[in-house]
């Protein structure tokens, strides 16, 4: 099966690729120091001149973006192009300095679609197919990435945009859509409406693109089995252009990056210091064919591994590992890396408030943890023994996130102190 | 037939039912009848108050948990072996009492006891066949 949109690419030899990475991170450099005063500043500060930068193996001298810099230039300060280039502006949600907004050229775009409909053909699709694409559209990269990647693909694709469950499956139902796109929990919601409603037999999805939001193997099988397809991971960030920049092939054991254009590292998040293949660290990207927004070496604060273990779909682009969560918030207690967005995750699938407090404490040279979880009221009932059911619910799925055992302590709602209306999210007390 | 009780959410914290008592008293609810169910985590307070429209919009206002539940108030007669009798007549007949606690109110040789029962009909017809009384809200004064 030749299921590559791009096979001369995707499955280019590595010295070969490792070529052209050359190539073009000469190229990107000088088109940075070129067009981007605030990224030449901080080479100048380290004394570097894009000359110093020969290959990729120099990529490790150039300093760290992160998304400080990006708040400090905001909204115009890191672009290369001047606007009167540029056809197109995403943005991530979020409040006023948190929100990250991005440029396109057209190229910009064209190449981003075509990472898109490179994880599309690696999810078996095909033009006979009809792409249901379930995402936001507008600011969210979502929509428009996938969208912009059916047209490539050549799918009859359908942009229903997020919402409106009945009209989503009536559309799915009527048209027959053969691939979803949306994020995993809203997959999740439609195959139990599909479940709900008994229409198993009259839809007839083979594959689901999936992303933009943490999800578990167990919600990936969940899903699966419920809506009869194979779901695929996609990995992207605004920042870098939006879905795409890594996705999965028909192996799911991780994400291939499209090394053409990025270049991934993993870092210590402490040092700086660049980490070896196959150790746990925080992911850095390097743009190398972005024009409008072109970053380098931009700290995503995601924890992550990679590999370069040869993959059974021909393609020699590295893998990913999704990533276990943010380098910032990254708890050890007995020695697992636990991640408060993980929590939150299981939480949210399990129909709680993302309102919670996690207590890590040591008792007798033993670490306890604890997560205080606030009730729904639909949770209530007159019932001890049901509060106690959902308490060990929640103690199953926090344990097959997280690979260890947390206590669960359900609390009444809007107990959780919040201080200046921001919830401590939490309490170490082994550092106090 | 049913009363209304009113389940309040308790965490094992020190304070809290005073708590809930203090909000009841200060709007003039008068508790009828009260029964705390624990375990070594969480509490649950069961109560039956004169006004439970009133009590329930008060400790919703006021960030508590609460659920409604129907539950049955049952007369059984004030005298040694009163209770005895009737639980007797409910295992002959196989009825499951999931909770039950008493009210306050005592009148005329009678008192009330709260009952939570899943298998209703068989739990009526029983009472019917055995003459037992069953309380409505007005004749308790409730609202
Ligand atoms: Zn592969």
């Amino acid at each position: 099966m030749a299921n590559y949109y791009q096979p001369e690419i995707e499955t280019m030899p590595y010295d070969q690729l490792r070529q052209l990475q050359n190539e073009r991170l000469v190229k990107q450099v000088r088109h940075v120091w070129d067009n981007v005063p605030y990224y030449r500043k901080k080479m100048e500060e380290k004394g570097l001149t894009p000359e110093d930068i020969q290959s990729v193996d120099d990529l490790h001298k150039l300093p760290f973006l992160t998304k400080a810099d990006l708040r400090d230039a905001y909204p115009y300060g890191l672009m290369g192009k001047p606007k009167s280039e540029c056809v197109r502006i995403h943005s991530t949600s979020g409040t006023t300095g948190k929100r990250v907004m991005a440029f396109y050229t057209q190229h910009d775009i064209d190449l981003w679609e075509d990472c898109c409909a490179r994880a599309i053909v690696a999810a078996g699709g095909t033009k006979e197919d009809v792409l249901h694409v379930s995402y936001g559209y507008g600011l969210f990269t979502g929509g428009m990435g996938l969208h912009g990647g059916g047209h490539k693909v050549g799918c009859l694709t359908l942009p229903m945009s997020s919402g409106n469950t009945d009209r989503q499956l009536q559309f799915m139902e009527d048209l027959g859509s053969t691939i979803l796109c949306c994020t995993p929990s809203y997959a999740a919601y439609l195959a139990e409406s599909i479940h709900e409603r008994g229409l198993q037999d009259k839809i007839h999805l083979k594959a689901g693109i999936f992303g933009a939001e943490a999800w578990s193997e167990d919600m990936r099988r969940d899903i699966e089995n419920k809506l009869g397809i194979k779901a695929y991971d996609i990995f992207g960030l605004t920042e870098l252009s939006g879905p795409g920049v890594s996705f999965e092939c028909e192996e799911q054991t991780g994400m291939h990056i499209n090394e053409d254009h990025f270049i991934a590292e993993i870092i210590d998040p402490d040092t700086g210091e660049v980490l070896p293949e196959g150790t746990k660290g925080e992911l850095v990207f390097t743009s190398l064919t972005k024009e409008a927004f072109p970053l380098l070496r931009y700290r995503t604060r995601d924890i992550c591994v990679l590999s370069r273990k040869k993959c059974s779909c021909g393609r020699t682009f590295v893998k990913m590992a999704k990533p276990m969560g943010r380098s910032d918030d990254m708890l050890i207690i007995r020695g697992v890396n636990v991640f408060p967005s993980q929590i939150e995750t299981v939480l949210m699938q399990q129909g709680y408030a993302a309102n919670y407090q996690i207590i890590v404490d040591r008792v007798n040279n033993s670490d306890t943890f604890e997560v205080m979880v606030e009730m729904t009221p639909d949770m209530f009932s007159d019932s001890l023994a049901k509060v106690a059911r959902a308490e060990k619910e929640l103690v199953g799925a926090l344990k097959s996130m997280l690979g260890i055992a947390a206590k669960v302590k359900l609390v009444a709602p809007k107990s959780i102190t919040r201080s200046e209306g921001k919830a401590v999210r939490v309490i170490d007390k082994r550092k106090i | 037939m049913n009363i209304y009780q009113i389940s309040v959410f308790l965490e094992n914290k020190a304070g809290k039912l005073a708590e809930v008592t203090k909000l009841l008293a200060d709007s003039n609810v008068d508790i009828r009848a009260i029964s705390i169910a624990e375990t070594a985590e969480y509490g649950l307070a069961r109560l039956i108050v004169d006004d439970a429209p009133k009590a329930s919009s008060i400790l919703l206002q006021h960030g508590d948990m609460i659920s409604m539940t129907p539950v049955w108030a049952v007369e059984v007669p004030d005298r040694p072996g009163g209770l005895y009798e009737l639980l007797t007549a409910l295992a002959e007949a196989h009825v499951n009492v999931e909770y039950m606690y008493s009210l306050f109110t005592h009148r005329e040789g009678c008192a009330y006891m709260v009952m939570r029962i899943a298998d209703e009909p068989k739990f009526l017809s029983t009472l019917g066949d055995r003459g037992i009384k069953l309380m409505t809200m007005e004749e308790l004064g409730l609202k």
